[in-house]
C-alpha cells in the first residue's frame, strides 16, 4: 500500500508544498535590551506531501516540529518562506481569505484533554466546524456529526456527552472527527498519539490509516516516537534544531540512515530482543539553545564525527543516494 | 464477592433524572446548602416583588404613639423612632437593596467581562491602558470610589447603581483577563482558530464560558459588598433618597443613636443583609458546580 501510494503520488503536484519555511520568535531581553534576540524555532525547512501520503516529522522536543505544524496551518505567521496548498500560495493570505482554505487543512492535537472545550458537548464540538462554515441546517449537521462519530468508532448516543465523560482514546477520536468534519485534504497530527496508552495508540494509528485510505487524506505526522512514525509514514523528515537533517522514504531511513543524528535517534529505539547486539550511538549533552544556535552545522556540538568545517559551514540538504536527502558534509 | 445494586448506583448518579422538576429535586438533594441558599434568595425576591401585599403596614406611615416600640404582636419587629413598622420597611427595603445589589453587579460585571476579555485578547496598548486604569481604581477602596461617583452624579436610584457598579469593574476585569490569558493558549482555542472561526466567536463561545466558575463566585461575593456600600451611601445622603426604605440606611441611621434603647432597629435590618448575602453565596457556590458539565454526572 505504502509503495503504491508513493508511486502514484510522485507524479502529480503535491497537496502541501513548504519551501524554505522560517519562523523566528523575538525574545525580550529586559527593559533596554532591545528586540534583537530571536528564537530560531524553524530555520529553513522545505518538504512536500503528496495526496494520500504521510510524511512523518520527527525530532526531540524543542526542535521546532510543532512550530512547523502551526506555521503551516497559519496559526502562526511565518517569518520567511512559502506554503502552498494544492498549488496555491497561502503564505500571506489574510484572515478572511484563509477561512475557506482552512476547510482543506485541519489539525489533531497532542493532548486530548485540553484540545476539547470542556463546556461543549462532543456533538457540538464536531458540529461547530460545519456551522462555522455554513454547511447544512441543524438537522443535516446532526446527521453528518452522527456519521462522523460512527466513522471514528464512537456511538451516536455519545454526541450529547461532555468531554470529561470520555476516555483519552475516545477524546482523541472526537478530535479526529472534528478534523474530518470539513472533508480536509491535509491533516496535521501534532503528536496525536503520544499522550495515549500504547494499546490505544495502535487503535488510533490504525483508525488514522483507515481514514487515509478511505478519504485519500494526506498527513503531516509530527512525533518523537520513531516506532509510531515507522508504522504510519511513507516518508520521514528528521528535524534537529529548526532544520531538516535527513529526508527520505521510510525504508531507507530505518535500514540505511546517513545523518549522524538519525543514527543516534535510531539506536535509541529499544528492540525487544536481548540477544541482538548492535552499535549504539549515544549522544552527549543537551540540545543547544535555539536563541543562539551553533555556527555551521547545528549538530556539530554533539556529533561524534564533527570536523573543523562543520563548525564553519552550514551543510545544505542534498541528495546523497536516490531519494535520500541528507544535510551533512561527511556523507 | 460484592453485590452491586445497579439500580441504586444509577439512581445515585442521577440516571432517572429527566423532567425539569425532578432535575430540580435531584440538584436540591445533591447540594443541600445550595438549596437552602436558593430558598433564601427566592424568599427575598418574592418579598421584593409582592412587598405591597405581604407587608402588614405602610412602610412610610408614621405613628407617634408607636415610636421606638419594642417587637410585639402589633409590630413584629418593633417600630422605629418615627413609629414606622420595621418589618414592613424591611420587606419593602428588599426592593431597593436587591435592585441596587443585582443591578450594580450586572452592570459592573458586564463592563468588567467586556474589558477583561478584550484586554486578555487584544493585549498590546489596549491592555496596557486598561490595566493602568484598573490599577488606579484599585488603589482606592470600593466605598471611596463609590462616594466620589455618587457625589458627582447626585442621589437617585439609577445613580446609586452606577456609582456602585463602576468600582466593581476592576475585580471582574482582572479575573476575566487572567483566565483569558491562559485560555487563549489552550489547544481547543487553537482548534477553533484552525477551523476559521471569527475572533468574536472564539471569545464568546470558547473563552468566556470557561471563565464562568470564578465569575459566579465573585458575583455572589460582591453582592454583599454592593448592598453594604449602598447602605453607606444612603447613610451619607448620597444613595437612594428618603423616605424609601433601604436596609443599609435603616441600619446605619439607627446604629449610633438607638442601639442601646432599641436594638431591634439594628438587629433586624442587619439580619436581612446578612441573610441575603449568605443566601446568595450558598446559591452561587451550588450554581457554579451545577453549571460545570464536569460536575454534573
Amino acid at each position: 500500500m505504502a509503495d503504491a501510494a508513493q508511486a502514484t503520488g510522485g507524479a502529480e503536484a503535491p497537496v502541501l508544498d513548504v519551501i524554505d519555511l522560517k519562523k523566528h520568535f523575538p525574545v525580550k531581553k529586559g527593559l533596554f535590551g532591545g528586540g534583537n534576540a530571536k528564537v530560531h524555532a524553524v530555520d529553513g525547512v522545505s518538504f512536500h506531501i503528496n495526496q494520500g501520503e504521510t510524511l512523518g516529522l520527527v525530532g526531540e522536543s524543542g526542535c521546532g516540529k510543532s512550530t512547523v505544524g502551526r506555521t503551516v496551518l497559519r496559526l502562526l505567521n511565518p517569518t520567511e518562506g512559502t506554503i502552498k496548498l494544492s498549488g496555491r500560495d497561502v503564505t500571506h493570505l489574510s484572515k478572511q481569505d484563509m477561512r475557506p482554505v482552512r476547510r482543506e487543512m485541519q489539525i489533531i492535537f497532542q493532548d486530548p484533554y485540553s484540545s476539547l472545550n470542556p463546556r461543549m458537548s462532543a456533538g457540538d464540538i464536531v458540529g461547530e466546524m460545519l456551522r462555522v462554515h455554513g454547511m447544512g441546517n441543524g438537522e443535516e449537521r446532526r446527521t453528518r456529526v452522527a456519521e462522523l462519530f460512527e466513522r471514528v468508532g464512537l456511538r451516536k448516543a455519545q454526541m450529547d456527552s461532555f468531554p470529561h465523560e470520555f476516555s483519552g482514546g475516545q477524546r482523541q477520536r472526537i478530535g479526529i472527527a472534528r478534523a474530518l468534519a470539513l472533508n480536509p485534504k491535509v491533516i496535521i497530527g501534532d503528536e496525536p498519539v503520544s499522550a495515549l496508552d500504547v494499546s490505544i495508540q495502535a487503535q488510533v494509528i490504525n483508525l488514522l490509516m483507515d481514514l487515509q485510505k478511505e478519504f485519500n487524506l494526506s498527513y503531516l505526522f509530527i512525533a518523537h516516537d520513531l516506532a509510531v512514525v515507522e508504522h504510519i509514514s511513507h516518508r520521514i523528515a528528521v528535524m534537529y534544531l529548526g532544520r531538516i537533517v535527513e529526508y527520505t522514504d521510510k525504508k531507507t531511513l530505518f535500514t540505511n540512515p546517513k545523518h549522524p543524528y538519525t543514527e543516534a535517534l535510531l539506536s535509541a529505539v529499544p528492540i525487544p530482543d536481548p540477544r541482538l547486539k548492535r552499535k549504539k550511538l549515544v549522544l552527549e549533552g543537551d540540545v543547544p539553545s535555539p536563541i543562539n544556535p551553533p555556527s555551521g552545522c547545528h549538530f556539530h556540538t554533539r556529533c561524534p564525527y564533527a570536523e573543523e568545517r562543520c563548525r564553519v559551514d552550514s551543510p545544505v540538504l542534498r541528495e546523497v543516494a536516490p531519494g535520500q536527502m541528507v544535510a551533512c558534509h561527511l556523507r | 464477592m460484592v453485590d452491586i445494586d445497579h439500580q441504586a448506583e444509577l439512581t445515585k448518579a442521577g440516571a432517572h433524572v429527566t423532567g425539569r422538576w425532578s432535575k430540580l429535586m435531584f440538584f436540591a438533594r445533591r447540594y443541600p446548602l445550595g438549596a437552602i441558599g436558593a430558598v433564601i434568595v427566592v424568599i427575598f425576591v418574592l418579598s421584593a416583588l409582592f412587598a405591597d401585599v405581604i407587608a402588614p403596614r405602610d412602610p412610610l406611615q408614621t405613628l407617634a404613639s408607636a415610636s421606638l416600640k419594642a417587637p410585639s404582636s402589633g409590630f413584629v419587629m418593633g417600630a422605629d423612632m418615627m413609629g414606622r413598622d420595621v418589618l414592613s420597611r424591611i420587606i419593602h427595603g428588599a426592593r431597593i437593596s436587591l435592585t441596587v445589589g443585582v443591578a450594580s453587579i450586572l452592570l459592573g460585571g458586564f463592563i468588567g467581562v467586556v474589558v477583561g476579555l478584550m484586554s486578555g485578547y487584544l493585549l498590546g496598548w489596549f491592555d496596557l491602558l486598561m490595566q493602568r486604569l484598573i490599577d488606579i481604581m484599585q488603589a482606592l477602596p470600593l466605598l471611596v470610589l463609590a462616594l466620589v461617583m455618587a457625589a458627582s452624579l447626585g442621589p437617585s436610584l439609577e445613580n446609586t447603581i452606577i456609582a456602585i457598579s463602576i468600582p466593581l469593574v476592576p475585580n471582574v476585569a482582572r479575573v476575566v483577563r487572567s483566565s483569558t490569558l491562559s485560555l487563549r493558549e489552550m489547544p481547543f482555542v487553537e482548534a477553533a482558530r484552525a477551523a476559521g472561526m471569527s475572533e468574536f466567536r472564539v471569545a464568546a463561545r470558547h473563552v468566556l464560558p470557561n471563565t464562568l466558575a470564578p465569575l459566579i463566585v465573585l458575583f455572589t461575593a460582591q453582592l454583599g459588598s454592593a448592598i453594604l456600600v449602598e447602605a453607606s451611601l444612603s447613610f451619607l445622603g448620597l444613595g437612594v433618597p428618603e423616605p424609601h426604605p433601604s436596609w443599609g440606611r435603616m441600619l446605619s441611621e439607627s446604629a449610633a443613636e438607638y442601639v442601646r434603647v432599641a436594638p431591634w432597629l439594628v438587629i433586624f435590618p442587619g439580619l436581612a443583609i446578612s441573610l441575603a448575602v449568605f443566601g446568595t453565596n450558598l446559591f452561587g457556590d451550588a450554581l457554579r458546580d451545577i453549571l460545570d458539565p464536569r460536575q454534573r454526572s
